[in-house]
């Protein structure tokens, strides 16, 4: 059997699993088996917003809430059919999060898991006050669904749809995670700077993904109200959020399947326990609580991957040498290349800086410097330690407001924009701490720096529209990595590489950009010497296809052969600018480096 | 709404605000020392409050089973890690520190249960009772993923509160509970308003242990390690503080800040297994305030919390609850709009 299609054939064997299991079980697996289908949609959501985009919810059964409340509240009190229901609970749930999201998800660290819990059981509590939504009684009696003439009541038929429902969801997850959009929500958890250096918006992209996984969960919700056919506040308070949290985290937070593992997981053994735990004890009911909660706590000092993270260590570990060659270029019709921009004319000004100032309360860290970078040169910055240039370098690329100056880039004043959208305009820039994706493989790397060219949305990328463009990233991700010497690595994952080459990994990515000026912060720390001399090539090879470049570099020898012209700055101001030679002749250079002669 | 109600609301609010700025500054000191938001806080506090009632009505507290089935999973997890590094001399020290001293308030309140002594002495009886608790449930739960994220501790502390909400459950049972009143003395303020003792003893403890609080973390050696270990664990390690060590002693002063929480409400709040959860979330709400950083902001932000409460309740007592949590978005964003925007990054997902 050839080990390629081994996952095909698990998902093969799944889906027939699936297909016929209400032909042989009872009616309590089917419903069973219902329940784990609604979960797991659920739990699907979570798995990309906080196993992937790193936003731990803990009150995604509130979603779950309101797609349910609202269905069941529009068909009683309406009459109306469920489909419109779901057409209902889906804007209203969307909606929401868009709202809670908006307010919420700029907060950094701990507080916004926190303001989750806030609004989680805020909306718990709201269901169980409103007089529209039947107080704590809840409302009954909602209409089965139908679809033309069979109707859905029984649990055997409600069966399909679910399960046609998650199939839908998972596939829909799965094409996002590999699409434009999927590569910058796998890059949520390296942070908005790194996001925002491709000019992707990261707070737009948390917001989109916030969203996606309330919709799903309304999908849940709507199934939910519509099989049970009763909805009451307790099902969507927080015990049931931290339910759902328990089966991503049981499941594998890392991988989609372990959305619906994990769902399997936790409600096959709930079943068990409250079979099993009334013949050990009178409180059987209550011991349920504390035997989850001690589960979820050894879960989370032993086994923090889940089940499939469990699974996808020991799979790696024997199949790790086929994965690099599982992976030919597929065969398919070339596309053309993304569209490049024009570059400026040779010698006309791309970046100016005029007076550049920024304060740290009482430190001045870059204190009136002004220089000038032409199309097509190569500009070092070079300083002792504490210069100031990796300051001036945020200043430039605007990761920081500046005190007093101002930047120009290509004829406009940035000096006040935001990164992101200097990032656009043609500045890419490399990190002197990389920020690469580790878990992700260098290809992907390279590609998610292409982001800021192509277009295609989250939609267009779920339901897999987007073939054509991400073929032309792809085509422009494997071109970058070949001119940097790593395409023979492209499925490695870019943790594995040595320091010094995620360096030049990331001049790949921000090539990807088709940056009209390169800013490049110590490219070659880290490096050999056969590397330095092939990232030097590298750098004169871009020189002459008219990309400007702005380095700052340690390695005296390196900047000295590759400049064209160097800036020096010393206590944050700029000492000397000239070429080369100039530069080191210059007895204040001299000075500032070695220290003067008494 | 009148200036009498208004002042009614407004010292009601004042009474919850010392309870919120007691629970804010465990809450506070927890997470300072440690990086965990310690949910159950509220749980401890229902628990001494459960443990005064059981007293009260002549009975051994639960709190005995629990706190000594916490000790014995405790010595567990203590003998299994030390056998494991092999260092078989410290275990009867650890069987001692983890088994003995916590059970030493079980054996005073089966001295005490249903003897007729003063009120004070099973009201200190259930805080002592009660300190043990989040020491041991730290230490079994939470110490051996001390160098985890923050978030993935706050998962755990999350499911800590419903082990102990289920535990109380199981031990305590449904049923609530309100104490006799600490002080029955009411004062009158100016033409006869009255402020009851209760109110008056609730505000002043609160300032009284806020101030103490104070000075042990600004004068104290012992206040400057556990400021050292919130700063910076490695450095901390660096010049000889132990954070588990400290992590402990907050722990311990947390869990006594929540057994005074438990005896001065459940005279004015009947407690059930499952009360302490609000006043948990509640006092987040002003930790939050406060960054989770700051005392003075965490008292400003108890106090506020405490009014909007009160008040809150007397437009609408269904949704007060609901009221005083949506004050927590407003002061999150302020929050995230005057953080300094460090560049943080998260974790990886752990394969």
């Amino acid at each position: 059997m050839n080990r390629i299609t081994a996952p095909r054939l698990g998902l093969g064997i799944a889906v027939a699993l699936l297909a016929l299991a209400p032909a042989a079980l009872g009616n309590f697996a089917v419903a069973l088996l219902n329940d784990i289908g609604i979960a797991a949609l659920v739990a699907l959501g979570l798995v990309l917003l906080t196993g992937v985009g790193g936003a731990t919810s803990f009150g995604q059964a509130a979603f779950v809430g309101i797609a349910a409340y609202a269905s069941a509240w529009l068909t009683t009190a309406h009459g109306v059919s469920p489909w419109l229901g779901l057409l209902f609970a889906l804007l209203v749930t969307g909606a929401a999060a868009l709202a809670i999201g908006a307010l919420t998800l700029r907060l950094g660290g701990h507080f916004l898991p926190i303001s989750t819990i806030a609004w989680g059981l805020s909306i718990a509590m709201l269901f169980g006050n409103l007089e529209a939504l039947g107080r704590h009684t809840g409302l009954s009696n909602i209409p089965a669904l139908r679809l033309g003439p069979w109707s859905l009541a029984d649990a055997r038929s409600i069966y399909y749809l679910i399960w046609v429902l998650v199939g839908l969801a998972t596939w829909f997850a799965y094409n996002l995670l590999q699409s434009r959009t999927g590569r910058a929500i796998r890059s949520l958890r390296g942070g908005a700077t790194l996001l925002a250096s491709v000019g992707a918006d990261a707070f737009r992209v948390r917001l989109t993904l916030f969203v996606t996984a309330a919709l799903f969960a309304a999908v849940a919700g709507w199934l939910y109200a519509h099989m049970n056919r009763f909805v009451s506040p307790t099902p969507f308070d927080m015990h049931a959020s931290i339910q759902y949290l328990l089966m991503a985290v049981a499941g594998g937070l890392g991988q989609l399947t372990g959305a619906l593992v994990g769902a399997a997981l936790v409600l096959v053994l709930k079943n068990g326990l409250q079979d099993l735990l009334p013949l050990l004890s009178s409180r059987g009911t209550q011991l349920e609580a504390v035997v989850f909660a001690a589960l979820f706590i050894l879960l989370l000092h032993h086994a923090r991957g889940g089940l499939m993270g469990f699974l996808t260590r020991w799979t790696r570990g024997r199949f790790a040498a086929d994965a690099a060659a599982s992976k030919p270029a597929a065969p398919v019709a070339p596309v053309a290349a993304l569209a490049s921009r024009t570059l400026p004319q040779r010698g006309t000004p791309v970046l100016s800086v005029n007076g550049a100032v920024k304060r740290f309360g009482g430190l001045v860290a870059v204190n009136d410097v002004s220089f000038d970078v032409k199309a097509g040169e190569i500009v070092g910055l070079i300083g002792p330690n504490g210069a100031g240039k990796s300051t001036m370098f945020n200043l430039v690329t605007g990761a920081l407001p500046m005190t007093a100056g101002q930047v120009r880039f290509l004829d406009q004043n940035i000096t006040s924009l935001p990164q992101r959208t200097i990032a656009r305009m043609g500045m890419a820039r490399t990190f002197q701490h990389v920020k690469l994706r580790p878990q992700m493989s260098l290809l992907d790397n390279v590609a998610l720096g292409a982001h800021a060219r192509t277009h295609a949305g989250i939609l267009a990328a779920g339901l897999g529209l987007d073939g054509h463009e991400e073929q032309q990233i792809f085509d422009e991700a494997r071109r970058q990595l070949t001119r940097i010497g790593l395409a023979d690595r492209a499925h490695e994952l870019a943790g594995n590489l040595p320091l010094g080459t995620q360096r030049i990994l990331e001049i790949a990515r921000a090539l990807a950009a088709d940056p009209v000026l390169l800013v490049l912060d110590e490219p070659a720390a880290g490096l050999r010497r056969k590397e330095k001399m092939a990232l030097g090539e590298l750098l004169r090879r871009l020189r002459e296809e008219g990309v400007t470049i702005l380095i700052v570099e340690h390695d005296m020898d390196f900047v000295m052969k590759l400049v064209d012209r160097l800036v020096v700055m010393n206590f944050g101001s700029k000492l000397v600018e000239g070429p080369p030679a100039a530069v080191r002749s210059d007895t204040r250079v001299q000075a500032a480096y070695l220290g003067s002669v008494a | 709404m009148t200036w009498d109600v208004a002042l009614i609301l407004s010292i009601d609010g004042l009474a919850n605000g010392a309870v919120y700025l007691l629970a804010g500054l465990g809450l506070v000191l927890i997470f300072s020392v440690t990086r965990v938001v310690f949910v159950p806080f509220g749980d401890v506090a229902a628990f001494a409050a459960l443990s005064l009632a059981a007293f009260e009505a002549g009975k051994m507290p639960a709190t005995v089973g629990l706190v000594l089935t916490l000790a014995a999973l405790a010595v567990a997890t203590e003998v299994v890690a030390l056998v494991r590094r092999r260092e078989f001399a410290r275990i009867p020290m650890a069987i001692a520190g983890w088994g003995l001293l916590p059970a030493l308030p079980c054996l005073l309140a089966w001295l005490i249960a249903g003897k007729p002594l003063p009120a004070a002495v099973p009201i200190l009886t259930s805080i002592l009772l009660v300190v043990p608790i989040t020491p041991l449930v730290a230490r079994v739960a939470l110490q051996p993923i001390a160098d985890a994220s923050a978030l993935v501790l706050l998962i755990a502390s999350l499911a800590l509160h419903f082990l102990l909400s289920g535990l109380g459950l199981l031990f305590f049972g449904p049923e609530g509970s309100r104490t006799a009143p600490l002080a029955t003395w009411v004062l009158s303020l100016g033409d006869g308003f009255p402020i009851s003792a209760q109110v008056l003893l609730m505000i002043t403890s609160a300032i009284v242990l806020s101030g103490l609080f104070f000075l042990a973390f600004e004068r104290t050696v012992t206040g400057k390690a556990l400021r050292a270990t919130a700063v910076n664990r490695v450095g901390a390690r660096l010049v000889g503080i132990r954070p588990a060590r400290t992590a402990l002693l907050a722990y311990g002063c947390a869990s006594l800040l929540a057994g005074l929480i438990g005896v001065l409400i459940s005279p004015v709040m009947t407690m059930y297994y499952d009360s302490g959860l609000l006043i948990g979330l509640k006092a987040f709400v002003a930790a939050i305030i406060g960054g989770l950083t700051s005392y003075p902001l965490t008292a400003v932000g108890a106090i506020a919390v405490g009014l909007v409460e009160s008040f809150a309740s007397f437009f609408s007592g269904a949704l007060k609850d609901v009221i005083v949590f949506s004050l927590l978005i407003p002061a999150l964003m302020l929050r995230s709009y005057w953080a300094t925007h460090s560049e943080e990054e998260t974790e990886e997902v752990d394969q």
